[in-house]
């Protein structure tokens, strides 16, 4: 287990150094420059400017300088808020959309689980077809969708919920996580379902029942485990995915996150920030498959013979 | 059977949604307007985050709502009508000739730290932001100062032939160029305010761009309010002054921004009760005016909407051809029927009314005419006409104005024109290159004066992008509008440089802008003037007895 | 020669019994009939649509749903019913481009890796993983923004994210049937790598390879609609339906036919396409239930 893990830590290096490049090239040729403005910028200034952030340099010159910043941990500074650094900028939004996708991730975990698992105890009844079609709706209505419809429900007529911010009003947190979440909830809910159904059918699942164990201790203690395979091989996807959902739902719920700044980083042609906030994001990624790989095959033997087989 | 295990799960996890919803509902009618109301806590939708709280750094609106509230300079302007009022300087006499003012400052005037705020602040100050290293992009406010403009060119190196000079503690004085009669507006433009020395030097040079002086903790200012907090991109918030000279006339105890950064979610906001300040989108804006809602506050903005022409373009190259296009955007439809937010037609590019000026035009919505010029032109009903491109920066809005301009023009002369759109920034690389036919265009003042519409203009005027040069503009708006010996002397002159301009239509006006927001009645004295600036200083807040607002 | 005909009969039984099945799911079945009649409509849209594309009204604007506009009018005073017909085109067309420039690349690197094995295998897998882990949607963002919003590239840019999990699942399944008897007897009996390529792997592949295309387009019409939110997708005067959508949430009190006919149709479409898929996985291979 340890070895696969360094393994793939090591593996995770070469990735970072294409993502660093790959992302370093786009966004320098981008047309437009981050000191553009409506008015115009007097040419004096303009060099001033260009000087202190060293875009006068040829690229690879400054290809290289960045890359030896970026082993030493620094970023950078941001060019858009001058005297903000890339590390703080980051140090103050991730916590926050790290917040985010968590209690989104439980909002499908739980939501998603419970609904396939009841589903999957009953095929083809009633108890299978409300909560799946539900899902379907789920996977169906997107965020952009949703979260105006749920703003305008609980947080405009019926003044249930407030509708922007994060950490400021009580209660802020439960919309901006249930419109993130339900996408993922619906999508879990299909996969548990699928799980399940598959695990149930097993043989010894049956020989279970004939021994006479209850339903519930059956499903906990040994078709969960298998049944929810399919969804731990997912999480590092989802996640993912939840990183880049938050773009939306920051946006809709005002939410101070890392998502909003990141798409404002792209229009503002913010070079630094928008390669820290990559590399930053490639690495959770690799980070975050790495522990679901880790997990899956602490539940899975069979992937675990494997595992020891390839490497 | 015993009852399924998992039923009954599924009942406790109902049950604790519910719950949770019922204590949700419970925590909120207490909104931030209402609190905000009991303590004197004003809650304004700020659009974005602030770039810099550095006067000498920043451009944009919301960082100047930010930053008016935090400092102060000589003099600031009245909330409605915009003369200026005594600000840091109690008082001052202005020269016989006008090109000398002297500035009284008050001896009261503090920082908010408690530090002596005097005329050697402005000196040091107006010094620190005439250093090119600092990239102030406003320093050509300057420019009416003697020698300012040399200076920051590097022509003298000498601070000391710069017009300023503080003859004592407490007196400035200050030598123009020229006589120039919108100089006391210049001064309350945050690039011309006072930033205080041990602070910014303690965190830098003086002119290090970007240094952490402005931050929580350690800003310091000369305003009506000062920094409590600074949560990136979540909220500013500015504490009352205890230091500041008027403090005993500042109405509001706090005032947090909202970095909302879209204008949707904004309006949300205002209707959720948590803003008492926001913008409006502009598909809103009749509902709100049908259903005569309070909130709703539209006024005249000193900002003009126009089109570019890029000279360089061959068959635009021929004025007629471009009083045609002009002649033909019926803009009384564009504005009732499009635009919908009280904007007024222009059809000259200073809009009317700045500082008494109203130019004359010949300009009028005339397809038959318009049909005639372009005949004399060379393209009789439209044949010929080359397919021309509108460029346009990606916005709903000004794609709704292009195509009704396209519409327009196929309607009455028979051309096809077609629309690109680029993003900011690209777009903005794209104009200042000239590599555009026809481009939209908006232009706000950033005081009071036609000077800051025309001069945009000249030959080599920065903002000019369209290739139009005429010596004989210059020449007016450069020599002999600054030396005018009267206001109605100046304006005369301001007149014929505008005729001129119009006569060659380099640039077509189309409206004059109005600002749309939502002010909630609870906030008094909120002071309505064309520049849509906020006077912190004056507002305060009243409970509403009457309370919610429909939408 | 025995064994090819043998496999035939085996190859066709497949088929027919997966048609079997897929006619007893209801669903499935709504799914399919959805989905042909939204091919139809986008093919024959220029003829049959009641309005010019870009004919509009600006005096008009926004209006409800009337005779003569049976789904409203937006507010440039276009026609409701001829803009999403229109735009279904669009969102049809990038959904099926997008997951056709997945299919094709998944395929040929799947099958690929999974036919040589060794270490050409282990090299095109690791760099699958490793593509696995980027941060797509962040990728994608900074392409548009530094491209601009070209429709072409708005389609690679789709398809280069969807390919990978296609040619997990091609991989899987091709080496799966390599260690298969019936390959190693068709070895035996002298046919060659192609042909058993052609004959074996291939049909044995479609199942999975056409349930995830059918589950991959309307993911993809998904994701174009998030990019049309921020401002990086499809750009006027094209629509997409994730542009209608989107624009309808912004007037969804003043004018919500705006919003729920476009809501509708793509959630409806959506619901299809994704009922159809799950109906064919449960057609075509009634065990499988990863995803």
């Amino acid at each position: 287990m340890i070895r696969f893990a360094i393994n793939r830590l090591l593996q995770a290096i070469p990735v970072l150094l294409v993502v660093i490049s790959m992302t370093f090239l786009l966004v320098h040729s981008a047309p437009g420059g981050p000191f553009s403005a409506d008015k115009a910028v007097p040419p004096e200034v303009a060099r001033a400017l260009e000087a202190q952030y060293q875009l006068d340099q040829p690229l690879w010159q400054q290809y290289i300088s960045y890359l030896g910043d970026v082993i030493t941990g620094d970023f950078g500074p941001s060019f858009k808020y001058p005297g903000r650094t890339v590390n703080e900028l980051i140090a103050a939004g991730f916590p926050v959309t790290a917040e985010l996708a968590l209690y989104a991730m439980l909002v499908a975990l739980v939501i998603g689980i419970g609904a396939g698992v009841v589903a999957a105890m009953r095929p083809n009844t009633m108890q299978d077809y409300i909560p799946m079609s539900a899902a379907m709706l789920g996977i169906c209505m997107p965020s952009f969708l949703l979260g105006p419809i749920l703003v305008l429900i609980f947080g405009i007529h019926l003044e249930w919920l407030p509708i922007s911010g994060w950490g400021d009003i009580p209660g802020d947190k439960i919309l901006p996580a249930i419109t993130l979440g339900t996408g993922y909830a619906a999508y879990i809910a299909r996969l548990s379902r699928g799980g399940m159904l598959e695990v149930l059918s097993q043989d010894y699942i049956r020989t279970a029942r004939a021994k006479g164990l209850s339903e519930s201790l059956i499903i906990t203690k040994h078709a969960l485990r298998g049944g929810l395979i399919p969804v731990v091989a997912f999480l590092g996807p989802a996640f993912a995915g939840l990183l880049g959902g938050s773009f939306v739902v920051e946006t809709i719920f005002q939410i101070p996150g890392l998502g909003r700044f990141y798409v404002a980083s792209a229009f503002n042609r913010d070079y630094t920030m928008i390669l820290g906030m990559t590399i930053f994001f490639a690495t959770l990624i690799i980070l975050f498959n790495l522990l679901s790989d880790l997990l899956a095959l602490q539940l899975n033997p069979k992937l675990r013979q494997q595992a020891r087989g390839d490497h | 059977m015993p009852r399924p295990h998992y039923q009954s799960k599924l009942l406790s996890l109902t049950a604790s949604a519910l719950l949770l919803f019922t204590l949700a509902s419970c925590s909120d009618h207490q909104n931030n307007v209402r609190l905000g109301n009991l303590s004197g806590t004003l809650h304004w939708g700020n659009s974005t985050e602030p770039q810099s709280l550095d006067p000498h750094i920043a451009t944009g609106v919301p960082e100047h709502h930010i930053i008016s509230a935090l400092m102060e300079g000589l003099i600031h302007k009245d909330g409605e009508t915009l003369e200026p009022r005594p600000g840091v300087a109690k008082s001052w006499d202005i020269s016989e000739d006008g090109r000398v003012y002297t500035f009284y400052l008050r001896e009261n005037a503090r920082w908010s730290n408690g530090d002596p705020h005097n005329a050697h602040d402005y000196v040091w100050s107006w010094w620190r932001a005439l250093q090119p290293a600092l990239g102030n992009l406003y320093a050509y406010m300057y420019f009416p100062i003697e020698n300012a403009k040399a200076y920051y060119e590097g022509e003298i190196s000498d601070f000391d032939q710069v017009g300023v000079k503080a003859i004592d503690d407490f007196t400035l004085q200050v030598r123009l160029a020229n006589p120039t009669p919108y100089f006391l507006q210049l001064l309350d433009h945050y690039s011309l305010f006072p930033v205080h020395r041990a602070t910014v030097e303690k965190f830098g040079t003086a002119d290090q761009r970007g240094t952490r002086w402005t931050y929580e903790g350690n800003m310091v200012g000369n305003g009506a309010f000062q920094l409590k907090e600074w949560k990136i991109n979540r909220r500013i918030t500015v504490e009352r002054n205890p230091y500041y000279w008027g403090a005993d006339n500042v109405g509001l105890n706090q005032v947090v921004f909202y970095p909302t950064e879209n204008v949707a979610t904004e309006e949300r906001m205002f209707r959720a009760g948590q803003l008492h300040y926001s913008g409006v989108p502009s598909d809103k804006i009749a509902t709100y005016r049908e259903a005569n809602n309070p909130a709703l506050r539209i006024q005249p903005y000193l900002g003009i909407y126009f089109y570019r022409f890029n000279l360089a373009t061959p068959q635009l190259q021929d004025k007629r051809v471009r009083r045609a296009l002009a002649m033909t955007i019926n803009r009384n439809q564009l504005v009732t029927q499009i635009l919908k937010g009280g904007q007024i037609p222009a059809y000259a590019i200073t809009p009317p009314g700045t500082m008494g000026y109203y130019p004359e035009s010949d300009l009028k919505f005339d397809p038959q005419a318009a049909r005639q010029l372009m005949a004399e032109a060379g393209y009789p009903n439209g044949e010929g006409f080359p397919t021309t491109e509108i460029l346009y920066n990606t916005s709903e809005g000004h794609r709704k104005i292009a195509v009704a301009i396209q519409q327009m023009w196929k309607k009455y002369l028979n051309i096809d024109v077609t629309l690109l759109n680029q993003e900011w920034k690209v777009f903005l690389d794209t104009v200042s290159n000239r590599h555009y036919k026809m481009a939209r265009a908006g232009w706000i003042g950033d005081y009071v004066d036609p000077n800051n519409f025309l001069d945009m203009f000249l030959c080599n005027g920065g903002n000019n992008r369209t290739g139009w040069c005429n010596p004989e503009y210059d020449r007016l708006i450069l020599d002999a509008a600054p030396t005018a010996k009267s206001h109605a002397e100046r304006l005369t002159i301001f007149a014929q440089a505008e005729k001129m301009l119009l006569a060659d239509m380099p640039v077509i006006p189309i409206y004059v802008y109005t600002s749309n927001n939502l002010v909630h009645p609870s906030v008094k004295n909120f002071g309505r003037n064309i520049l849509n600036q906020a006077n912190y200083r004056e507002m305060y807040l009243e409970p509403d007895a009457q309370g919610e607002l429909q939408q | 020669m025995k064994a090819s005909s043998q496999s035939t009969e085996q190859h066709s039984s497949l088929w027919l019994d997966a048609w079997l099945k897929l006619r007893k799911n209801r669903l499935a079945l709504f799914g399919f009939a959805v989905l042909i009649i939204l091919c139809v409509v986008s093919l024959l849209t220029p003829w049959i649509a009641p309005y010019g594309y870009e004919q509009q009204d600006l005096m008009l604007g926004a209006t409800p749903p009337s005779l003569e506009h049976w789904l409203g009018t937006d507010i440039f005073g276009r026609d409701m019913l001829t803009r999403i017909m229109y735009g279904g085109r669009v969102s049809l067309m990038v959904g099926f481009i997008a997951t056709a420039v997945a299919l094709v690349i998944g395929i040929l690197w799947g099958a690929i890796a999974g036919f040589v094995g060794g270490r050409v295998d282990a090299l095109m897998m690791r760099i699958v993983d490793i593509l696995y882990a980027l941060p797509f949607m962040i990728f994608i963002v900074l392409l548009m923004v530094v491209f601009g919003r070209n429709i072409l590239l708005l389609f690679v840019a789709i398809g280069a994210v969807e390919w990978l999990t296609m040619a997990r699942i091609v991989r899987g399944q091709v080496m799966a049937l390599r260690k298969q008897e019936f390959i190693e007897a068709a070895y035996s009996m002298g046919l060659s790598q192609w042909a058993i390529i052609r004959r074996h792997i291939i049909p044995n592949t479609l199942g999975p390879v056409i349930v995830y295309t059918t589950l991959t387009i309307p993911s993809v019409m998904l994701l174009e609609a998030f990019l049309s939110f921020l401002g990086l997708g499809i750009q006027p005067p094209q629509s997409s339906w994730g542009l209608l959508i989107n624009y309808g949430v912004e007037t969804m009190e003043e004018y919500p036919w705006l919003l729920i006919f476009p809501g509708v149709t793509l959630s409806l479409t959506l619901f299809a396409l994704n009922f159809l898929g799950d109906g064919l996985r449960d057609a075509l291979d009634p065990r499988a239930a990863k995803d």
